[in-house]
């Protein structure tokens, strides 16, 4: 038999026509801590996925080989037959139900359909005894922290007899005790045979107890680097992590100096009393006119949630600390008044919270300022036409008409869309939150070309982007972003990608 | 044979917005076949048309409700309570009708306002809010009839909300004038702002259908407004129910259509959280339409009180499925942020139609139920059938 315990072979993935995963090859040897790395988007929870058979057999090209046979997955529950399981960072867990019940939900200890209460109690005893968990089983998870819900979840996975844990960025919600209480169990897991493999954005672990690391960007596995070899280290990593140099996909701007500050934040912390804790901490930040200031980092920074808290959406976050415009302290406390003191938020999930995909373009774009074309709160429908086909032709939005659902839409012409909507409102500062995600290559050059045009009406952004090459490419200054605190601020000039990535890996 | 193309090709694309009317047409010539053409007599079509009124009010707001994701239970019993509440003014207390009308929508569009403030500010799902508020008002009708049981209403102007018909001015060989010069007013109306709707798209390059489909549309919507008038005019005329149920569609057809207000009611619906991030007031909308559904539903109260003379014990009981069932057949989505005005008042003449054209024939209560239950089911079919072939 062979030495590894997964050969993943030549893996090929599509979604309509872009290569998620191109040729990946992927082994992990029997009872290592095996890293996947990677940026944003670079394809490593697709190659999980397809490896636990979310993406069923048949939808992509390559072989899987686990325990020296092919596997044919075809759903999720077919993968977790041969012992492999795989956590996400969103938990599955029920927050209403006690925590024996969460840990055989799927896999109830019963007798020919009637639960056995006392057994299921006495086994979850035993299993979170494995995980270090000293509580009662019958504690409900929603009184559970989320570090203990963590350790709860691979007590989950142990009472299936796993095989191969997968875990898709375990420690990202965590604190460092929690983390650090994960990374020893890790270790103990491994020490019973388990084989692990993990997804995570913070290199301090996997410098601290990686056996292995296999670096995958776009789409592709770059290398894997040994621990015994002594090749995992954090500049090694991210070597491999960037590798690309900026194509100029990026359209020429002309630098000129910048005016007033448009917008600044001082002490900013903002409370989100459904998750508990702090999404955003002690935060200094200013953008001044005609300025492209980017804020980096990973997923689940805090850089949306910033976004958020200064556009006024007071209901969801407890607000500490300074916001002013034009130098003038405001307080919003809604949407609305953000929008007429001239700010403007463009959503990075254009369908989830961006835009009306039932209504036409033209009710889509003048949705945020109807009072501009009505009088007596009467629509001017003309009015209204003439504004939606001046941004239809001004930003090139591809449709047959003015007419045309905004759901049947190609994402660049959506976000094309999202942006009008938001110009015409007349903002000073433009918030774009992943301005080009999901969207190929030449929307992104017009989206770009687009943002150069406002700065040289005046206008400011603020754009949070999760690409590195679009914030280098099209920042004046770069502010970067980790655990809901500004991690550092660079010029646009010092700014590259090892940079960046140390200070949101930190 | 291209007029014809055209044709097919605007009912298979336009199949959602015309089904309803396909299904009304069709309904009543069946009816109209079975019964002799009795159910097209002056007679019936009159009174089809005023008991449909009462639910028609109720629909056009419960739709709005719909559109922006809730729902409405109380709206039956309220409008029997507040028509009660409008017998006692009249009979016992003694106030005169141009009081106590404005009174009791007053008091509709505050226990609406109740309604609304319990879904927006406090968060409490509209289904359990509004299930509160039908056991309430329902208590509220017996209480307020306990002493006297039935409140008969002997007030003549009151009564002719639901029984009187408009003043015919002259009667010409049997037809009444006044509802000849309102049915001619309607068809210039019609024909003038669909003109100068169809100059505007043209203008702006919008779609729109070849000129032949465009007359043939203008001369067979005229024809049928044409045609009702002649009807109703050659019984009593239009009677004020109807004035006021027009009314109704006229005002919250404009809301929804051309007002500021009315775009925000749909982006409400069909994103909530865009809505928010554009700007709108959620919380406030919903507020709104909770309290156009109160007075909408005292409106509804005044008409029934009105029909029956009297404010019964009873009064309200099922309106409010009534209502949804024609929301639901005039093709409002349970998803959200799509419905119209028109679409809600032609459910319920659909719905008026099949009630009255089973009594016509005499159709037992039970077979009317499963008759009325399988035509909501299949409008509802229709609708998700023909959502996914556009989608």
């Amino acid at each position: 038999m062979s030495e590894y315990i997964l050969e993943m072979k030549q893996i090929t993935k599509e979604f309509t026509g872009v290569k998620a995963l191109s040729n990946v090859n992927f082994k992990v040897k029997k009872g290592e801590i095996h890293f996947l790395v990677g940026e944003n988007g670079a394809g490593k929870s697709t190659l999980m996925k397809i490896l636990s058979g979310v993406y069923p057999y048949g939808s992509y090209e390559g072989d899987i080989v686990f325990n020296g046979k092919v596997q044919q997955f075809n759903k999720i529950s077919d993968s977790v037959d041969t012992g492999i399981v795989i956590i996400y960072q969103e938990l599955a867990l029920f927050p209403d139900l006690p925590v024996y019940e969460n840990i055989f939900i799927g896999n109830e200890v019963n007798h020919s359909g009637v639960l056995d209460f006392n057994k299921t109690i006495v086994e979850s005893k035993k299993l979170l005894n494995k995980v270090n968990l000293k509580i009662n089983p019958e504690t409900l998870i929603k009184d559970l922290g989320v570090g203990k819900q963590q350790l709860v979840e691979i007590a989950k996975a142990l009472s299936k007899d796993v095989k191969l844990l997968i875990l898709d960025e375990p420690t990202a919600a965590l604190n460092e005790d929690d983390s650090e209480n994960l990374l020893q169990l890790l270790r103990e897991l491994k020490k019973q045979g388990i084989t692990c493999i993990m997804i995570s954005h913070k290199l301090k672990e996997v410098t601290s107890i990686a056996d292995k690391a296999t670096v995958i960007r776009d789409g592709e596995a770059i290398c894997t680097l040994d621990a015994s070899k002594g090749e995992i280290n954090e500049a090694a990593i991210i070597k491999n992590m960037v590798g690309r140099e900026i194509d100029d996909i990026y359209p020429k701007r002309e630098r000129k100096s910048f005016g007033d500050k448009i917008i600044e934040l001082t002490n900013w912390t903002a409370y989100d009393p459904q998750l508990g804790r702090n999404v955003s901490k002690d935060i200094d930040l200013h953008v001044r006119k005609g300025e492209i200031v980017g804020i980096a980092g990973l997923m689940g920074s805090g850089r949306t949630e910033l976004a958020l808290s200064i556009f006024g959406n007071s209901k969801s976050y407890k607000i500490q600390g300074d916001l002013f415009v034009d130098g003038r302290p405001v307080n919003f406390k809604h949407t609305s008044q953000a929008i007429k003191a001239g700010i403007a938020y463009v959503t990075e999930d254009r369908k989830g919270d961006g835009l009306f995909l039932l209504q036409d373009i033209k009710n889509n774009i003048t949705a945020s300022n109807l009072m501009g074309i009505s009088s007596n709160g009467m629509i001017n429908e003309n009015e209204e036409i003439k504004v939606a086909d001046h941004y239809k032709n001004s930003l090139g939005i591809k449709a047959s008409s003015l007419q045309q659902l905004v759901g049947n839409l190609s994402g660049g012409n959506q976000q094309k869309v999202s942006l009008g909507k938001w110009l015409f409102v007349g903002p000073k500062l433009l918030i774009l939150d992943e301005p080009t995600r999901g969207i190929d290559v030449g929307a992104k050059f017009e989206i770009y070309s687009v943002m150069n045009e406002l700065i040289e009406q005046g206008m400011s952004i603020m754009m949070i982007s999760s690409e590195l090459g679009e914030v280098l490419g099209m920042s004046d200054r770069i502010y970067v972003m980790a655990e809901g605190k500004i991690k550092g601020e660079l010029s646009s000039e010092e700014a590259d990608q090892e940079k960046i990535m140390q200070l949101a890996t930190q | 044979m291209k007029l014809l193309n055209e044709a097919k090709h605007l009912i298979k694309d336009n199949i959602r917005d015309y089904g309803m009317y396909i299904a009304l047409i069709v309904i009543m010539v069946t009816f109209s076949i079975l019964t002799d053409g009795l159910f097209m007599s002056a007679r019936n079509i009159s009174n089809l048309l005023d008991s449909a009124g009462y639910i028609a009010v109720l629909a056009v707001g419960v739709m709005l409700v719909i559109v922006i994701r809730h729902i409405d239970l109380s709206i039956g019993f309220l409008a029997g309570f507040l028509g009660a509440i409008a017998a006692i003014l009249l009979m016992q207390v003694g106030l005169p009708v141009y009081i106590v009308i404005p009174i009791i929508l007053i008091l509709g569009l505050f226990a609406g306002s109740i309604t609304g403030f319990l879904v927006a500010k406090i968060g409490i799902p509209a289904f359990v809010a509004t299930l509160a508020g039908w056991l309430i008002y329902r208590g509220a009708i017996l209480l307020a009839t306990e002493k006297t049981g039935t409140i008969i209403v002997n007030n003549d102007a009151f009564n002719a909300i639901g029984n009187g018909y408009i003043p015919a001015l002259m009667v010409i060989n049997g037809a009444h004038l006044l509802t000849l010069i309102v049915g001619a007013m309607a068809i210039i109306f019609y024909i003038y702002s669909t003109i100068s709707n169809r100059r505007n798209k043209v203008k702006y390059n919008f779609e729109v259908v070849s000129k032949e489909i465009f007359i043939l549309q203008l001369f067979f919507v005229s024809a049928i407004i044409g045609y009702i008038s002649w009807i109703l005019a050659s019984y009593n005329g239009l009677s004020w129910t109807v004035i006021i149920m027009l009314f109704v569609v006229m005002v919250y057809h404009f809301i929804t259509t051309k007002t500021v207000v009315g775009r925000h009611i749909y982006a409400v619906g069909s994103n909530p959280e865009a809505a928010h991030l554009s700007g709108i007031n959620v919380s406030k909308i919903t507020f709104l339409v909770f309290g156009s559904m109160g007075m909408l539903s005292a409106l509804s109260g005044i008409l029934f009180t009105s029909r029956l003379q009297s404010a019964t014990t009873t009064a309200g009981t099922l309106f409010e499925l009534d209502a949804i069932a024609a929301a639901f057949v005039g093709g409002v989505s349970a998803a959200g942020g799509v419905g119209k005005v028109t679409g809600a008042v032609i459910g319920a003449l659909v719905m008026a139609t099949l009630t009255n054209g089973m009594n016509l024939m005499g159709v037992g209560i039970a077979p009317q139920y499963i008759i009325r239950g399988g035509v909501l089911a299949l409008a509802v079919i229709f609708d998700v059938f023909t959502r996914k072939q556009r989608a």
